[in-house]
């Protein structure tokens, strides 16, 4: 079966009633998925679909808008080469032609043991750090020729386990609001009123008006 | 793993308050623990204050201070919150950290290094506006500052210093963290909603101008930038009167610069809106300390992939919204780009429009068809099947999407008179035309290099050689090579 496990499930529950609406929780849950399966299963967006009360076409719909979203398996380690401007001047191309080169596959396909899948991405907002990559959206910086090739060897032996999760887990930290700790997340339609401190506080505490005094 | 030992290089200008990267190079600056004993303020010291003010006398102390938005547009966040209707509830404050020009990288580091900042601000702004809930949306790719803003969330709850009672007063909120799955566009305020509603991150049709009138779940809805609100705690804790001692009179405070490309010492630096030049950036001990040896600027890219380029001639100008604006360009999410004179123009063209033609979301027809085919036709020109006539097509798809005289720096060595940033457009939102900006950056100023790839490709056009003459026997090309039919 590849829906969320009764662990992730619950899971997808909490993260469901953080939000006003349970829609909202459509791509984080996607994302529990894709961690516990390596991609987005068709399984378990139907899942994704029974925790929020939609279809699974409208799951479906909003994820393959999502570049992250992978609809097919991809290898465990996800090679994301960034060749644009500051990495392109910088020599993200040379990168992706030395991974190409020792991958023995092109950019945009996986290797054929399902280990390595190789992309060239986008900028990812660590251009002072160029030429750079990430693996399993973990960022890796100021890659001299030399410093590839060893992160190259350490995906080939899995030493980069160390530092790198499988694909599709993005925060090993998870947010939890303790039950007695939150204040009020409820559909807006039940929500039409300022909130009560900002009524009292806005009356109680603002300055006299001298312009409303003294006309 | 000798890889891993590289580490950001950041910094500040030598007399500039460090408003918002004070904890960059603090060890434990992420935690509640070092945000409350480092740094250039004393951590949710200025929450404290907040709440002994009226909610509006915050919302008018940030008004007065003019904080402009440092996501982009530059729009004024005091006057965004004003722009909501006074009786329409809930409202939403949606924080914007999907941080995906290229170029940028600042709201990043604020998330991982000083999330409770952030968090801080956060609350500030909420207070100030009365909203129901604060949505903090981290791009999906940056999965070390969802840690980082999950875990200092999570102490902030534990502390009691978000969600119900906060600081033991009746104030309460909270703030959940959502995440993106890569899609630049829903950097857009409206895509971020739609995306934030579980939706396909297209930006809406407007008007409404501006979700502060119909914003997530169609209720009055402000989207702050990360560094925008990281503002915030500074500016309550040391006073409107302080802050506006920084920068200049339109400008106060500082901004974040991301300087990237053939610069000696690429980073992060806090630097004085409108007194640092780009001179300054580029060469200063304090920042980038020179192009790197033996070569020499040719261009660079003064605010993101979206801004038009400036040359060697605009050095000299401060980094100030509104002076760049007034030249052509935009400071926009200040990413400053350095080029030498080893960058081929046409290629860094390509590589932009590139960008924009595979982030267009496809709504608006002169985006979606109009970008693909300025990436097909700058790549058949790169590839070496270029056309004389691809100048001038080029010029022509960007005026379907931009229409108009487009805005560029250096048409005024040309007796033309600048036009302000932004263009006119034929599209929802600024991404089409932000793919025009290279294009018109690139033709104007290199056009020569244009021209030697379409005359170099005169000898490398493909023959389709179904006549029943044979190609000349002199002629060894691609066509005939790969032993194309010959009848």
């Amino acid at each position: 079966m590849s829906r969320l496990s009764p662990e992730n499930e619950a899971l997808a529950r909490e993260i469901v009633s953080r939000y006003p609406r349970p829609k909202s929780a459509v791509i984080p849950l996607c994302h529990l998925v894709q961690e516990e399966h390596g991609h987005l299963t068709d399984e378990g967006m139907r899942h994704v679909a029974e925790l929020v009360g939609v279809t699974p076409a409208q799951v479906q719909g909003t994820a393959t808008f999502y570049e992250m979203f992978k609809m097919h398996e991809t290898g465990r380690y996800v090679l994301g080469i960034c060749t644009n401007i500051s990495c392109m001047v910088m020599g993200g191309a040379d990168l992706l032609a030395r991974a190409e080169e020792r991958l023995g596959i092109r950019s945009g396909s996986t290797t054929p043991d399902g280990r390595v899948t190789l992309e060239d991405t986008e900028c990812l907002a660590a251009c002072t750090d160029a030429p750079m990559c990430q693996v399993n959206h973990r960022y890796f910086g100021h890659l001299s020729a030399e410093d590839f090739d060893e992160l190259l060897d350490d995906i080939a032996s899995g030493a980069i386990d160390e530092v790198v999760p499988p694909h599709g887990t993005l925060a090993l930290v998870r947010q939890h609001i303790p039950a007695d700790r939150q204040a009020i997340i409820a559909p807006p339609e039940t929500q039409v009123a300022p909130p009560r401190w900002f009524a009292r506080r806005e009356t109680e505490l603002a300055p006299a008006s001298d312009e409303g005094e003294h006309r | 793993m000798s890889y891993r030992d590289h580490i950001t290089t950041f910094g500040a200008g030598a007399d500039v308050p460090m408003v918002v990267s004070s904890r960059f190079a603090e060890p434990a600056g992420h935690t509640l623990d070092g945000y409350r004993s480092t740094g250039s303020y004393r951590g949710y010291q200025a929450l404290e204050r907040v709440l002994t003010m009226a909610p509006s006398a915050v919302a008018t102390a940030v008004r007065d201070a003019t904080l402009l938005g440092r996501g982009g547009a530059g729009f004024p966040a005091g006057a965004k919150w004003g722009l909501m209707p006074g009786d329409v509830w809930p409202r939403y404050i949606v924080v914007n950290g999907d941080e995906s020009e290229p170029g940028t990288y600042k709201d990043r580091l604020l998330m991982e290094r000083d999330p409770h900042q952030l968090i801080e601000g956060s609350l500030i702004a909420a207070y100030a506006v009365g909203a129901a809930q604060v949505f903090l949306y981290v791009r999906g790719e940056m999965a070390h500052a969802q840690e980082r803003i999950a875990a200092a969330l999570n102490e902030a709850y534990a502390a009691g210093l978000v969600g119900r009672n906060i600081a033991g007063s009746d104030f309460s909120v909270d703030i959940v963290m959502a995440w993106g799955a890569g899609a630049y566009i829903v950097g857009e305020e409206t895509a971020l909603i739609e995306s934030l509603e579980g939706e396909r991150g297209m930006p809406r049709l407007k008007p409404p101008y501006f979700p502060a009138a119909k914003g997530l779940y169609m209720a009055p809805t402000i989207v702050n930038n990360v560094e925008t609100l990281s503002n915030l705690p500074w500016l309550i804790t040391h006073g409107t009167e302080a802050y506006r001692a920084v920068g200049t009179e339109t400008s106060p405070g500082t901004r974040l610069i991301a300087l990237s490309g053939h610069v000696n010492r690429p980073g992060i630096y806090e630097v004085a809106q409108g007194t640092t030049t780009f001179r300054d950036l580029f060469f200063g001990e304090d920042f980038g300390q020179g192009i790197r040896a033996g070569h020499e600027l040719k261009m660079f890219i003064p605010g993101g992939g979206s801004a038009p380029w400036f040359y060697p001639e605009q050095l000299d100008m401060p980094l100030e919204g509104k002076v760049v604006g007034g030249a052509g360009s935009m400071l926009g999410s200040g990413a400053v780009v350095a080029m030498d004179e080893t960058t081929d123009a046409v290629a860094a063209c390509l590589r932009l429009v590139r960008f924009f033609a595979r982030e267009s979301c496809g709504k608006c027809t002169p985006c979606r068809e109009g970008t693909t085919w300025l990436e097909r036709i700058l790549r058949r020109i790169i590839d070496g099947y270029g056309r004389p006539e691809d100048l001038g097509l080029l010029a022509s798809v960007g005026d379907n999407i931009s229409p108009g005289p487009y805005p560029n720096a250096a048409w005024e060595a040309e007796g033309l008179e600048a036009v302000p940033f932004p263009p006119r457009q034929t599209t929802i939102c600024p991404l089409g035309p932000s793919a025009v900006a290279p294009i018109t950056s690139a033709l104007r100023r290199f056009r020569p290099e244009f021209e030697a790839y379409i005359a170099a490709a005169e000898n490398n056009r493909p023959r389709l050689t179904v006549t029943a003459d044979p190609p000349p026997a002199d002629r060894v090309d691609g066509a005939s090579a790969a032993g194309g039919a010959h009848v």
